[in-house]
């Protein structure tokens, strides 16, 4: 592993209106880790994630400060927002399968990239959904609308969806809350594939998802960094903080 | 019954005020069914009582050997009043009412779908009430209106900008049809927008779209139908528009080979004519076989986009 941070966070602070959801955090993830986010439900996690890729400017009411910077660019001046988003993965914990058949779901980025040509669309839509371990289900009806599918193939579709612009950067929040414990193990393979050619940051309430696959583990709790280490730390049984402990073993609260 | 006596008074005044609710209450109810009933109803009545009526005055030219329904359809020849050959063909009108249809949906189609696109995608706050007040205003003109501003303003303009001879023409039927369509189709389309959930445009912005490649690939598709509604109403109110094209298009019978030629379309013949033509003679009944005719333009039109729509929906 190579140790250059591709994402800086300076002092975020995020606020809906007086409600302040982030209070001031600062941490680096470096390239090519799998950076594990966990805490209790309400500790900012998702709206952590909406600030990195922008996707915050959707609620109107919501104010951030502090920086992000992803290979070195900050993210709240960039002059392209389409080209940061695009490099920047990210997997909604509930699935929104665009209104259009499975192939135009994850033929949506790479046109939107400007790829046209039907045998590249074509070869990263296969491999998209091979990788989201959906391609075997699917293969034969691509042009069925994917909102028809079942709640944990449309949460593969996004994963599939989410890997169709190859980003660097890969999000998932809450992945594998609506997949099958089997079809889970297979998509964590894939990540651990994965983290050769992107770096990933993985949102989760199963904190033992984060023991297998993390690297390095952040704790966050009341939108505050509580502590954050490598993971086979945090989980050691004796991390730094209390909390932690008390978190991973289910004695919290 | 061994329930628990705690749960006892909660099961009485249940049942208590099941028994006692109000006659009344009861009546209106049943009454208010069958009121809504007699609504449904009677749409469907009026409307086949409309159609029968018309059919019913229509129905003995038919029957008469001086009339024959492909001369009916298929000639422009119309001498409703000629003494010695009354001819009634009415294709000149048929081809009028095509024509300025047309035309108007050439032009109102993509400034009415753009404009709904505008409005519900990228503009916001003030402008976006200012232009939905303004557009409802439009579409509040009544036609007599638009077909004055036809006559005098729109048809100086024409004659002044493109040197036609005459003002009044499918050109100026045109284009104030079509500025009586656009506020339908932006204000219908602008809804079919709405009614598209937020969380597409998210998840598509999220995905690295343009607002443009949004608008392409994931609103259009998504708001299909309701859009294909907007356009139809559209073209419903261009075939059945009477007052405003009688008044901007010339109201000459020919067959049109250009778009500065007069015509007369179907509706503006009959609006024209009814007062003048003799209860019951053959005049006053080819009218209302135009009326049948009208009837089954629009049922042909509607039908159409029916099946176009549910093409589209099994895909
Ligand atoms: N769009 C929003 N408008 C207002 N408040 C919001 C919004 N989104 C989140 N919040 C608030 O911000 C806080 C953090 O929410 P967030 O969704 O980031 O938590 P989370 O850690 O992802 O929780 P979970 O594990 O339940 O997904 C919560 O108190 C929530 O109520
Ligand atoms: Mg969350």
């Amino acid at each position: 592993m190579t140790c250059t941070p591709t994402i800086a966070v300076r002092d975020l602070r995020l606020a809906y209106g007086q409600k302040e959801a982030i209070r001031g955090i600062s941490f680096e993830i470096l390239r090519n880790e799998i950076f594990g986010i966990i805490g209790p439900a309400q500790s900012g996690k998702t709206s952590l994630l909406h600030c990195l890729n922008r996707t915050i400017d959707f609620t109107p009411e919501a104010r951030v400060s502090g920086s992000i910077r992803v290979d070195g660019e900050d993210v709240r001046q960039t002059r392209n927002i389409f080209a940061l988003r695009r490099k920047i993965g990210m997997v909604a914990p509930l699935p929104v399968g665009l209104p259009l058949s499975i192939y135009d779901n994850v033929a949506f980025a790479p046109r939107c990239a400007g790829m046209r040509r039907r045998s590249e669309l074509e070869a990263i839509v296969e491999q998209c959904l091979r990788q989201a371990a959906l391609w075997d289900e699917v293969k034969d009806r691509l042009d069925s609308l994917g909102t028809k599918l079942s709640g944990g193939q449309q949460q593969r579709l996004t994963i599939a969806r989410a890997l169709s612009h190859q980003p660097e950067i890969l999000c998932l929040d809450e992945f594998s809350i609506a997949i099958d414990p089997v079809t889970t193990m297979r998509i964590e393979d894939v990540l651990k594939e994965l983290r050769r050619s992107m770096t990933i940051i993985l949102v989760t309430n199963l904190t033992q998802q984060a023991r297998r696959l993390a690297d390095r583990t952040l704790f966050l709790w009341k939108g505050r960094i509580v502590e954050l280490d490598h993971t086979d730390i945090i989980f050691s049984g004796k991390p730094a903080n209390r909390q932690t402990y008390e978190y991973v073993n289910g004695i919290f609260g | 019954m061994n329930t628990p006596p705690t749960s006892r008074p909660a099961e009485e005044s249940f049942a208590v005020r099941k028994a006692t609710r109000p006659a009344w209450d009861v009546l209106s109810e049943r009454a208010l069914e069958i009121l809504i009933y007699l609504c449904g109803i009677s749409a469907i009545v009026f409307v086949l009582g409309i159609f029968f009526f018309v059919f019913k005055e229509a129905l003995p030219i038919l029957g008469n050997s001086h009339f024959s329904l492909t001369q009916f359809l298929f000639s422009d020849q119309w001498y409703p009043t000629s003494e010695l050959n009354k001819r009634y063909g009415v294709f000149a009108m048929i081809a009028g009412t095509f024509s300025v249809t047309a035309l108007a949906m050439l032009i109102a189609v993509p400034f009415g779908l753009g404009a709904a696109i505008y409005i519900s995608e990228f503009c916001g706050g003030r402008t976006k009430e200012t232009l939905k007040v303004v557009i409802e205003l439009l579409a509040a003109i009544p036609s007599v209106v638009w077909g004055f501003i036809g006559l005098t303003v729109m048809s100086r303009l024409i004659v002044n900008y493109t040197g036609a001879p005459v003002g009044v023409n499918i050109l100026n039927g045109g284009i104030i049809l079509a500025l009586m369509s656009v506020p339908i189709i932006v204000s219908i389309g602008e809804d079919a927008l709405k009614a598209v959930p937020d969380s597409y445009r998210e998840a598509g912005l999220a995905l690295g779209a343009t607002r443009w490649q949004l608008v392409r690939r994931v609103l259009l598709p998504a708001a299909k139908t309701g859009l294909l509604a907007a356009v139809l109403l559209g073209v419903g109110r261009g075939v059945g528009e009477t007052m405003a094209v009688l008044m901007a298009t010339g109201h000459a019978v020919h067959i049109p080979h250009g778009i500065f030629d007069s015509v007369r379309t179907l509706t503006a013949n009959i609006a024209a004519e009814l007062g003048e033509a003799p209860a019951n003679s053959d005049h006053y009944r080819v009218l209302f076989l135009t009326g049948v005719l009208l009837f089954a333009l629009t049922f042909i039109v509607n039908l159409a986009a029916d099946l176009v729509v549910r093409g589209i929906r099994r895909r």
